[in-house]
């Protein structure tokens, strides 16, 4: 289980969170939405434990595991996935060699063997087929040329594979077609699971058609400021954001 | 509390640098300094012939006249060439005959380098696995060369210069100093004057060579410089591959290495050139440190010659090479292939020249530069058409990586056409490897130094793929150690 307590992040000397609280118990999916500038991304970055950005207070624990104090590396391993909404390009490196260092990587952390590559290979190939995605895109360097689409595709891929127990998904639905959409939101589905959280970070109420969340959260000035089930993204769709906003000023 | 860290930090150091160890063996010196005496004394040490002498003495001539290069984007202290010993050997015995005569004492330097010199070890080794041959030099000479039966039986030539000197000086004669004249630069010259040892290797017509050939350079003695000389000849239709490997003890001061290389290809022969250049780069204030004064120069004389220059530079405090392609035989080929690493205080002032003399003659330059610490790394080339070079084509391309802030990287490109038809690319890139890819392969798992190393590797990978097997492994490695704690 996630569980976030009064966490307060700055970038750069400003305050971008400002106490939130939030908790996804394992099995569920959770969905964040917010107007822009509202601190989604920061939520995500500062779970994933990237640089710049400064926790001023507040604890973030994974299954009791204090998250805030760990590098990024380490989260990793202790099951923490940040799906990009702007996946970086890796030139020169397959993205199959990609995958496969990051699971060793992973698996050295947990104090695990590497795997066989047979085996690897085999359980890539099964993900990869699920997600509907030729295996010869796998060995092209990772997400260079790759469409908005495929890069998303190529994340879920990973997310798939390395297998999180908190998986957070950042704008998932942005730049995609309506077919890559469902795709991308099947894969996702199939990774719902009794022992991992998931945390649906969305812009637009669109995604919630295919992702259906246990629970909506509204961000807004840094906090959560309205939660409810999945009806709640259906009212802001219908009434938008306004409402929220000026109920944070 | 200090001490701790200082400490930590050196044997972190030692870590680093695996080669750096100093070998206590019995050695003999020339005298220190530099006159024609030093010159008699080496050749006579090698039992030459007069006309090999007289060659040298003539190069010595020629050097006092000229002045040290300074084109090039590196700074170091006026190198007093008075203070360095111009020939260092092994006390025992020179050139034996077979492994069973090598001082045991060197074979474990070379057995600690991970280089086989026991031919047993090939022929009762792995299967699959590549067999090559190495000529070992050490300091001044060659202490050995394996597989000379086996490559006799098919009629290639490879020994030590020394030994080609005295066995083939008709091969020797007619080809030595044929592609990098003796007073070509300053640094070539001061070899000329000084070889002390190199290999030889002759591929007769129509011959594949049927192993690599390889040949490991090790600088051991103090104050002391190495001057060895390469000559490899491919007549026609012949094919030979050849990796030289190089790494030196840790010391304060700095070493000079003035190497020349040539190679002389006739009409449809092939030569593969590799180079792993790991001499010791100094501390990581800068101290210490191999100068790395290197010419290398393939004269493509035959039709349909083709010549491959791979070369991974992640050592000496300072480089400065550009193995070059003289593409005169009509429709030959140069290709140039170049890994150029540096960090902390190392320099670099490397990359290569094209020379179109024939007709349709082609040229690949591939060239990644790697900066880190506050190092300095600059590619230099020149691809250059000449009238009769109708139909020359090159493709150039730069790419410069920058890791932190304190580096600079700067590509010196010049080209020259003289002949409307030539068609020359040229592609750079320059970039800064960022934080946010870092920041993405940490997220999937992997540590800094994991990240680092992928996101290089990638960078380099066009290189790296046209190493031979076995040398492409290590020089990731190599890739990997020369980069540790240069981000963050």
């Amino acid at each position: 289980m996630l569980s976030i307590k009064n966490l307060s992040v700055s970038v750069e000397s400003k305050a971008i969170l400002s106490g939130l609280s939030l908790e996804v118990p394992a099995g569920e999916v959770h969905a964040i939405m917010g107007p822009n500038g509202a601190g989604k991304s920061t939520l995500s970055y500062t779970l994933a434990g990237k640089p710049g950005y400064e926790v001023t207070g507040g604890s973030a624990t994974l299954d009791g595991v204090d998250l805030l104090s760990l590098d990024p590396s380490a989260r990793a391993a202790q099951g923490v996935f940040l799906s990009f909404q702007y996946p970086l390009e890796i030139p020169g490196v397959p993205a199959i060699t990609f995958l496969r260092t990051a699971m060793n990587a992973q698996r050295k952390a947990r104090g695990e063997t590497d795997i066989s590559a047979p085996d690897f290979l085999r359980l890539v190939r099964a993900k990869a087929a699920a997600l509907k995605m030729d295996f010869d895109m796998l060995k092209r360097a990772l997400n260079v040329g790759f469409s908005g689409g495929e890069k998303k595709r190529m994340e879920i891929l990973q997310m798939s594979v390395l297998s999180p127990r908190l998986a957070i998904l950042d704008e998932t639905d942005s730049g995609l077609d309506i077919d890559a959409l469902r795709i991308v939101s099947e894969g996702v589905n199939a990774l719902r699971a009794s022992d991992r959280s998931m945390l649906v970070i969305t812009h637009y109420q669109r995604l919630l058609d295919y992702i259906r969340p246990d629970r909506v959260h509204v961000l807004s000035a840094g906090r959560i400021v309205a939660s409810g089930g999945p009806e709640l993204a259906l009212e802001l769709e219908a009434e938008g954001y306004d409402k929220y906003v000026r109920a944070a000023a | 509390m200090a001490a701790v860290q200082q400490t930590s930090e050196q044997v972190l150091e030692l870590e680093r640098y695996k080669h750096g160890f100093i070998t206590d063996i019995d050695q003999e010196f020339a005298p220190k300094g530099l006159s024609e005496d030093t010159v008699r004394f080496i050749s006579a040490k090698k039992g030459e012939p007069d006309w090999m002498l007289d060659w040298r003495l003539e190069a010595y001539r020629r050097w006092l006249a000229l002045d040290e290069p300074d084109w090039a984007r590196v700074n170091f202290p006026k190198i007093d060439y008075q203070d360095a010993y111009y020939y260092a050997a092994p006390k025992d015995k020179v050139g034996p005959d077979s492994l069973d005569e090598v001082d045991p004492e060197l074979l474990a330097v070379y057995e600690k380098l991970g280089i086989p010199l026991k031919e047993q070890e090939f022929l009762a080794g792995v299967k699959g696995s590549a067999k090559y041959a190495v000529d070992a030099v050490f300091d001044s000479v060659s202490v050995v060369t394996t597989f000379k039966k086996e490559l006799a039986a098919v009629g290639v030539i490879f020994c030590s210069m020394s030994e080609a000197i005295r066995e083939h000086p008709e091969l020797v004669r007619q080809y030595l100093g044929s592609v990098v004249p003796v007073s070509d630069n300053y640094f070539a010259c001061l070899n000329s004057a000084v070889f002390s040892d190199g290999s030889f290797v002759y591929v007769p017509p129509g011959v594949r060579c049927p192993m690599e050939l390889s040949t490991y350079f090790r600088i051991n003695a103090a104050e002391s410089g190495q001057f060895e000389r390469t000559l490899i000849i491919a007549d026609k239709a012949a094919y030979v591959s050849y990796l030289e490997g190089c790494t030196a003890p840790m010391r304060d001061e700095n070493q000079l290495h003035a190497a020349v290389v040539e190679l002389v290809l006739l009409d449809d022969a092939e030569i593969k050139y590799s180079t792993v250049q790991n001499w010791y780069p100094g501390d990581k204030d800068g101290k210490g440190g191999i100068y790395n004064f290197v010419t290398k120069r393939a004269d493509c004389r035959g039709d349909r010659s083709k010549v491959s220059w791979t070369q991974v530079e992640t050592g000496s405090a300072i480089t400065w090479k550009y193995p070059s392609c003289v593409l005169r035989g009509e429709g030959s080929s140069g290709e140039f292939y170049s890994i150029a690493i540096t960090n902390n205080h190392q320099q670099a002032d490397t990359g290569t020249k094209m020379i179109h003399l024939g007709a349709n003659t082609r040229s690949r330059i591939i060239a990644k530069g790697i900066s880190a610490g506050h190092s300095t790394s600059t590619y230099r080339g020149l691809v250059s058409a000449h009238p009769k070079a109708k139909g020359a084509r090159n493709f150039t391309q730069c790419d410069s990586l920058l890791i932190g802030k304190s580096c600079a990287a700067h590509t010196t490109p010049y080209i020259e056409a003289r002949n409307a038809s030539a068609k020359f690319e040229h592609e750079a890139t320059t970039t800064r490897l960022s934080d946010d890819q870092l920041f993405y392969a940490m997220q999937r798992g992997l540590s800094q130094e994991e990240a680092v190393q992928l996101l290089v590797n990638g960078f380099v990978k066009d290189v790296l793929q046209e190493l031979p097997m076995e040398f492409a492994v290590e020089a990731q490695k190599l890739v990997a150690i020369s980069l540790e704690g240069s981000v963050g």
